[in-house]
């Protein structure tokens, strides 16, 4: 056999190719589905951490500065691995589908807040005296009058921000999820080939290339003017 | 006997002290691997990412497309993903690299895309007439590109490439997956000595305090950046 024959046999042997195709696609749904409910979570609890930040409340704050500080330095890796193999020994067991979507959650949580309050920050303090000195209260001058423009330029970190930790689906095939990692790799294993990894890659091209293309897109589009 | 309360149970399964002092010669094994990971694959992503972005700099098409498809590429394909290709399906066509040589190739590749993407931002906000005014006073392109655009990109994107390096010294808990002795990996290997869990979360913690200055330092830089573009 030749290199280039050994080469194609390997990494695109169109039989194991067509075994596995099946499952390789249950993976790519299980991977959807983990992203969009880490990124409704993860979103919707950052931007309540930073709504709640607003309001100043000073021991509540240095909590949910601490909490966003752990989960921006802790590897997302180490999290999951802590409730997946960590809590059985304390008599609690998750699910691998639901350890790594706890911990991903909470790390786009952290960032998430981060941003949004740094969006938040950075409307200035005029607008919030105009607004508070024509009869809005403090929630409908956060509301109405805060939370729009600073949203507008929380856009384009955001974006790749939530690209980046969706990435991190792929941590889950280590706590036994068939993601489309976890799917390509038990595939290798049955068949002695490494062409469901193939696929595997793939499949995350088809799923992660047009959301960076988007992500380098909106960058441009949402770019404050200077 | 006294009776065992939930709260005894967990401060017992996660923060047994006896089992700190026991599994951590494995630890500081482990957090030594890390800290050499974290020196080889650092340097290695910007090296790859100083060529990306210094060959963005040339206009010819025939450099910038493929360039540019090598980088979203590589952006969009997980590191995890990339990490077994190369470990676990390179051997098949006969080349084994090792742990550590697929680590170096995944990290190379993956974050050399990040690098390269950040300082080649950092590179177009240089205003061109610092490129004209250096060439003009009689600098080659590589003369001017070393002493006068660089380090100014450089300079302009720095919360940017501090920000990703934390990233990609988060991202060497990865490598425990192919079984290299870092800071996780071995975690996991005093975990299923002691049947506890104290090791998993030492090793949290030991991340935690190596990280966290760089995590309050970025969230000051990154405020103020936000902050000035209005």
């Amino acid at each position: 056999m030749t290199g280039w024959d050994r080469f194609t046999d390997s990494f695109f042997n169109a039989r194991v190719m067509a075994q596995y195709l099946p499952k390789i696609i249950e993976g790519f749904g299980l991977t959807v589905v983990l992203a969009l409910l880490i990124i409704v979570a993860g979103l919707a609890l950052g931007v309540l951490l930073a709504v709640v930040r607003a309001f100043g409340i000073r021991p509540l704050n240095w909590l949910i500065i601490f909490v966003v500080d752990l989960f921006r330095a802790l590897p997302p890796l180490v999290i999951i691995v802590l409730l997946y193999f960590g809590l059985p020994n304390a008599g609690v067991e998750l699910s691998g589908f639901v350890a790594a979507w706890l911990s991903l959650t909470l790390v786009l949580m952290a960032f998430s807040e981060e941003i949004f309050w740094a969006g938040i920050t950075s409307v200035p303090k005029g607008q919030w005296e105009a607004a508070r000195s024509t009869g809005l209260g403090f929630v409908q001058t956060l509301g109405y009058v805060v939370l729009p423009q600073a949203l507008r330029i929380t856009i384009p970190p955001l974006t790749n921000r939530t690209i980046a930790i969706t990435k991190g689906t792929a941590l889950a095939s280590v706590v036994a999820v068939p993601d489309i990692l976890g799917a390509a790799n038990a595939g290798v294993s049955f068949s002695f080939n490494p062409s469901p990894l193939t696929l595997g890659a793939i499949a995350y091209l088809v799923l992660f290339l047009p959301v960076v293309v988007l992500g380098r897109w909106i960058e441009t589009r949402f770019a404050w003017k200077r | 006997m006294e009776a065992v309360t939930p709260m005894d149970l967990f401060l017992d399964t996660f923060f047994n002290w006896q089992i700190v002092t026991e599994a951590w010669p494995i630890l500081w094994q482990g957090l030594k691997a890390t800290l050499l990971l974290s020196a080889l694959v650092v340097p290695l992503g910007l090296a790859g990412g100083i060529l990306i972005a210094v060959l963005s700099t040339f206009h010819s098409p025939w450099i910038k497309w493929p360039l540019r498809v090598w980088v979203d590429i590589f952006r969009a394909l997980p590191p995890l993903v990339l990490l077994i290709f190369v470990f676990a399906g390179l051997p098949f066509i006969g080349v084994d690299v090792g742990a550590w040589g697929a680590v170096a190739i995944g990290f190379f590749l993956n974050t050399g895309a990040y690098y390269g993407e950040i300082l080649r931002a950092g590179i177009e906000s240089v205003p061109r007439g610092q490129l004209e005014a250096a060439r003009s006073t009689g600098l080659t392109r590589g003369q001017t590109m070393t002493y006068v655009v660089l380090p100014q990109a450089v300079r302009n994107v720095l919360p940017d490439l501090i920000s990703n390096t934390l990233e990609v010294v988060k991202l060497t808990s990865i490598a425990s997956v192919v079984a290299l002795p870092e800071l996780l990996f071995q975690a996991r290997q005093a975990q299923s000595v002691t049947y506890n869990a104290t090791p998993i979360m030492a090793a949290a913690v030991v991340y935690f305090l190596l990280l966290w200055p760089v995590v309050r330092m970025l969230s000051r830089l990154e405020n103020r950046q936000l902050a000035s573009q209005r």
